[in-house]
């Protein structure tokens, strides 16, 4: 890539065309606007292992891999343009990366026979595979974070929450909206007090909601944000002296980006994660040789190791292990997206399979049915350490209360599918 | 004294800070629509770029290292040196003033004595093509800013506070960034209204604001007074920048506080300092106390942003030209 | 040359008001509408649909919309956004609640709706003008964005507030949901854009337009002339909002499909849409055209020559977009400050002349 844009800086004409692949990741990344922050280490991390798979093994079963990239600035109107000129292009899987390019390519991949893989975020109910047939939010999905949360939270209160107040701070918007019916019913059941407390974007001035939040003293806070929201909700939080152990941010406020800025006042913020943290697995040695050392790494090659880059990695990890379970089942090196949709649709990730890709105990282990889009709903919970600058997972893998959260993703995929009037599929 | 009424106390106070971070990022529309009469659009775009330049000077980050990587294949990012907060500054403040003579030779030397939405247009394009450079020359990587200012809330209020209320109240809540903030603004203000009564250049400057050919007409050159406004605005724009990217961190969503600044714009009057001064206290205060008492509990929360504007309204309802915007006179 | 030799030589009154009186115009424009209508359904591709037609035209109503009020009524107003959202948020609500009903007539229904929304928020216009009318029409921005994210009903209690835009069709063929087809999208907003663009140039020609710019050029004067500031004003905020209420509707259910009051029609809608007048043109229908033309085709035109040709890493591509956008418009106005509208009277004008310019 850097040799191509130098040859072309110099005024000279594309030498070579980029070599036709067959197995064409699209990568919908977002390098600039307001939530670039969190948008670079992911893409860089999605290409990596990608470049990695190539340059090591060859591809995916012989093949060889092409990730096109294509900036949306996490403007849904831009996604919408990637979107219609990568499905051209062979794509076979597409991770829309932004609450808005996901609920618009939820009704057209069902059209265009393209899965969408919307992970950790996105629609939770698109778990239900009855109703959405080419939509997999594997591993977990909000409503899943929401509960692994809260039975955080009662660990931490010796087993009850009784009495106890949680309070939401989120992002007002559907990204932020989703955990509230989840939390409520929670409340519920477990008996505590739940509140909510809406920023809305960008969420640069906090004031009135930490200011609540001092006033209200909830025991726990749980918040969902995204971009300066995090760290702002962060560094008013280490402003009001707020117990930063029972401060639990979603997976998507748990970055380092999120942390760094409040200094040591940061230091004990929560997390919660669906893959492991930190750089301490054979794949990233890997990378390292293959891809940044040899001058092929997306980014500057600084991202690796950090929280997003891992999840980027994470993610190109499931989808070429989809991909290999497709050509197995094919018998085919070359698939097509429908192949990879039912792929997807039969997708085990156990031990082996992570530690023959270098990332033992990388994620939990799950498999994906026909039925159940979303996986295992497992989720593990990550400690900041501002002395030594990083993160570290403080409890193992562990499910979501089911008995809540599959009822409510019930009835809003019945909901949706009513509304389009979708057959139930799986019968 | 019962809690409800302290918390309401502590709200407001906290508004008047939020109030004076805002009038930061107005004042810097306030100074070039006063002299000559454009909105800058691109303000909020500058307290970015001031910001960028500042960490990347500090950090000693190679500018456009990302570019230079693309095209020449080359691995640099750093100098390798830490440069002090002080310094950084400086420089940064020459950056800024170099801008503003950019700004004034390429843009606004072209566009004399045509109509404001000719110029508010080429600010515009302005913002637009800072935020693709200021991009380009910095990355858009989420970058620290530190020179040392203190945060998080002041023990010593908290503490010599907490008596007055009950067991659920401790004690008033005061950023101490705000009250540097406040400090800095307090300095900034007084500094603007020192040099635009007393020097040569200020007087200059308030007759180009006057009526623009009577100053061409007793000497005064322009183009200088343009520089000279653009710079000064340069300047508020790094301040602005400088504290709110404490807060947050430097990101491209720096540039969003212009946003905050509109009402309080409205509400003040383009052409007013302390305009801009008591907008942004009305503004911050009004819309927290709002949230406090009607927002949050009983419609939702989340309201300030609309309030803002709403609150807006209602003044200008009562005074269209704003608080102290100058007397709207019309003929026929 | 094509073009008049000296003066108009009107000899019925049907010659003297037609839309364009100059023959070649009038050619031009047969032709547009001929390609429009009769070429570029039977080649569009979904690329072409969902990337540069669809949003390019349903920018253009809105801009049509804005130019209304800003361009020939002379109130500014940045509530843009808002406004779409109005139109969005009625059109879902109108197809889920009574899907037998012919989903044209729902698009029209938003847009009044719309209407009616655009004249309540329009009449701080009667005492504010200026820039700090601004206030009023960003006040209408703000909350209903955060009235569209706070009330359930609006979004049919989803969980996340997300509106989806279910199937419709008109005579039988798709035009909103998944399925549909890239000409079928294509032909529903050009079909919007026709009407909205002939119904503007008819009234911004007639009396209601001459009265809207009678204000503009001076509110005082106009109403010693005998202008009612009342009813000028408010049916500029009304047929204004009108257009922005269409454009708000066919941006959510044909080219969406999916959309979230803050996401989709927040502040930066607003600004967009208000870019793209100035640029076009102010008090010029062709201006939105060319204004709209300009704000969408150009991003997609860049990336593509940037990432598609020449092999660009996507960040460094996006950020010399915004280098070059901007670079762009400023030149545009140091060569031709009065937008891109006058560029074109202007090189009309020369053509006229030509070829003896003196």
């Amino acid at each position: 890539m850097k040799l191509k844009i130098a040859t072309l800086a110099v005024g000279a004409v594309m030498a070579a065309a980029p070599v036709m692949a067959d197995l064409v990741f699209p990568s919908l990344s977002y390098r600039t606007g307001p939530f670039a922050a969190g948008g670079i280490p992911f893409a860089d991390g999605y290409s990596d292992y990608f470049t990695l798979l190539n340059e090591r093994d060859g591809g995916i079963g012989g093949e060889a891999i092409r990730v096109p990239e294509c900036e949306t600035a996490y403007n849904t109107e831009k996604g919408v343009e990637c979107y219609e000129a990568l499905k051209g292009e062979g794509a076979l899987v597409f991770q829309p990366l932004s609450t808005g390019i996901t609920y618009q390519l939820i009704p057209k991949s069902a059209a265009d026979d393209i899965p969408v893989h919307s992970m950790g975020y996105g629609r939770t109910s698109a778990k239900n595979g009855k109703v959405f047939s080419h939509v997999f939010n594997y591993p977990v999905n909000y409503w899943d974070g929401a509960s692994v949360g809260v039975n955080h939270f009662k660990e931490q209160a010796g087993g009850s929450l009784e009495g106890k107040k949680i309070t939401l701070l989120h992002f007002n918007g559907a990204y932020g909206k989703e955990p509230i019916p989840t939390l409520t019913k929670l409340a519920e059941v477990e008996g505590f007090d739940f509140n909510a407390i809406p920023i809305d974007y960008p969420g640069q001035e906090q004031k009135s909601q930490w200011l609540q939040i001092r006033r209200e003293r909830p025991d726990y806070v749980l918040f969902w944000g995204w971009g300066v929201m995090n760290q702002v909700a962060v560094q008013e939080a280490a402003n009001i002296r707020f117990n930063m152990e029972n401060f639990m941010g979603i997976w998507w406020s748990g970055s380092e980006n999120d942390v760094i800025p409040a200094g040591a006042g940061a230091n004990g913020y929560k997390a919660l994660q669906f893959h492991n943290v930190g750089s301490d697995f054979p794949v990233f040695a890997d990378i390292q040789k293959y891809v940044v050392d040899a001058g092929k790494a997306a980014g500057a090659g600084d991202q690796v190791g950090t929280v997003l880059y891992n999840r980027g990695v994470y993610a190109a990890f499931l989808a070429a292990e989809a991909a290999a379970t497709a050509q197995a089942a094919t018998g085919n090196s070359s698939i097509t997206a429908g192949d990879m949709r039912d792929a997807m649709e039969a997708l085990e990730i156990n031990e082996a399979k992570m530690a023959a890709a270098g990332l033992p105990g990388f994620g939990p282990t799950f498999t994906v049915t026909c039925e159940n889009h979303g996986g295992g709903g497992m989720a593990a919970v990550s400690q900041w350490d501002a002395a030594s600058q990083s993160w570290s997972l403080i409890s193992d893998f562990s499910a979501s209360d089911s008995s809540i959260v599959d009822p409510l993703i019930m009835a809003d995929s019945a909901a949706y599918a009513t509304e389009n009037n979708l057959p139930e599929r799986c019968n | 004294m019962p809690d409800q009424f302290l918390f309401a106390i502590e709200v407001m106070i906290n508004g008047l800070m939020a109030g004076v971070l805002y009038a930061l990022v107005a004042l810097g529309f306030v100074l070039i629509f006063k002299s000559s009469g454009i909105f800058n659009y691109a303000q909020g775009v500058f307290a970015l770029f001031a910001a960028l330049t500042l960490v990347g000077l500090q950090e000693g980050q190679i500018p456009f290292s990302h570019l230079i990587n693309a095209i020449f294949g080359t691995h640099i990012h750093h100098f390798g040196w830490h440069i002090h907060s002080v310094i950084a500054i400086a420089m940064t403040v020459a950056v800024m003033v170099l801008l503003a003579i950019l700004v004034e030779r390429y843009i606004l030397r072209h566009l004399v004595n045509q109509p404001d939405i000719i110029l508010f247009m080429a600010t515009i394009g302005l913002a637009y093509f800072m935020e693709g450079f200021g991009d380009l020359m910095w990355g858009s990587e989420i970058k620290t800013l530190d020179i040392g200012l203190p945060q998080g809330g002041s023990f010593w209020i908290e503490e010599n506070t907490a008596w007055l209320g009950g067991e659920n109240f401790y004690g008033f809540f005061i950023d101490r960034l705000d009250i540097v903030a406040a400090i800095v603004a307090a300095i900034l203000v007084l500094a603007l209204t020192l040099f635009s009564q007393y020097t040569k250049q200020g007087r200059a400057l308030r007759a180009v604001a006057d009526d623009h050919q009577a100053a061409l007409s007793v000497g005064i050159s322009l183009r200088y007074i343009w520089v000279l406004v653009w710079a000064i605005a340069g300047i508020v724009a790094l301040v602005a920048g400088i504290m709110w990217g404490s807060k947050s961190g430097v990101q491209f969503s720096l540039s969003l506080i212009a946003l905050k600044a509109l009402p309080v714009l409205m509400l003040g009057g383009f052409t007013s300092i302390p305009g801009a001064i008591v907008g942004g206290l009305i503004i911050g205060v009004g819309e927290k106390l709002f949230e406090f008492t009607i927002g949050a509990p009983f419609l939702g929360g989340a309201t300030e942003n609309w309030f803002a504007y709403v609150l807006a309204l209602l003044f200008l309802v009562f005074r269209p030209q704003g608080l102290f915007g100058d007397k709207i006179i019309e003929r026929v | 040359m094509i073009y008049r030799e000296s003066g108009d030589y009107s000899t019925t009154y049907a010659q003297d008001s037609q839309t364009f009186p100059i023959r070649f115009d009038r050619y031009r424009f047969y032709a547009v509408v001929f390609v429009a209508y009769c070429i570029i359904p039977f080649i569009i591709n979904d690329y072409w649909a969902s990337a540069i037609f669809v949003p390019f035209l349903i920018y253009a109503i809105a801009a049509i919309g804005l130019n209304i009020l800003t361009g020939f009524c002379g109130q500014v107003s940045l509530g843009t956004g808002g406004f779409m959202a109005v139109g969005g948020y009625s059109v879902y609500k109108l197809m889920t609640s009574f899907p037998d009903v012919n989903i044209a007539i729902h698009v029209l229904l938003a847009g009044l709706i719309t209407a009616g929304v655009g004249i309540l928020f329009g009449l701080p216009s009667l005492r504010i003008k200026g820039f700090y009318l601004a206030v009023a029409t960003l006040a209408a921005q703000f909350f209903l964005v955060w009235l569209f994210n706070r009330v359930p009903w609006f979004y049919n209690y989803s969980a996340s507030g997300m509106i989806n835009s279910p199937e419709r069709t008109i005579f039988g063929y798709i035009v909103t949901g998944p399925s549909t087809e890239a000409w079928a999208k294509y032909l529903i907003c050009l079909v919007f854009l026709t009407l909205c663009a002939v119904l503007a140039r008819n009234m911004t020609r007639g009396t209601l337009g001459r009265k809207w710019m009678a204000i503009r050029d001076m509110d005082i004067a106009a109403e010693i002339i005998g202008v009612d500031p009342l009813k000028a004003k408010l049916s500029a905020f009304a047929i204004s909002s009108f257009f922005i209420g269409i454009a708000g509707a066919l941006f959510f259910a044909v080219y969406l499909g999916a959309a979230e009051a803050g996401d989709s029609f927040g502040i930066t809608k607003s600004f967009l849409v208000l870019f793209m007048i100035i640029i076009g043109g102010l008090g010029s229908i062709f201006g939105s055209f060319a204004g709209a033309a300009f704000m969408v085709l150009m991003p997609v035109l860049l990336k593509n020559v940037l990432v598609g040709q020449l092999g660009w890493a996507t960040d460094l591509a996006a950020h010399l977009e915004f280098v070059i956008v901007g670079a762009l418009i400023i030149i545009f106005l140091i060569m031709e400050p009065h937008g891109l509208a006058q560029l074109w009277r202007l090189a009309k004008e020369k053509l006229r002349l030509w070829p003896f310019p003196h």
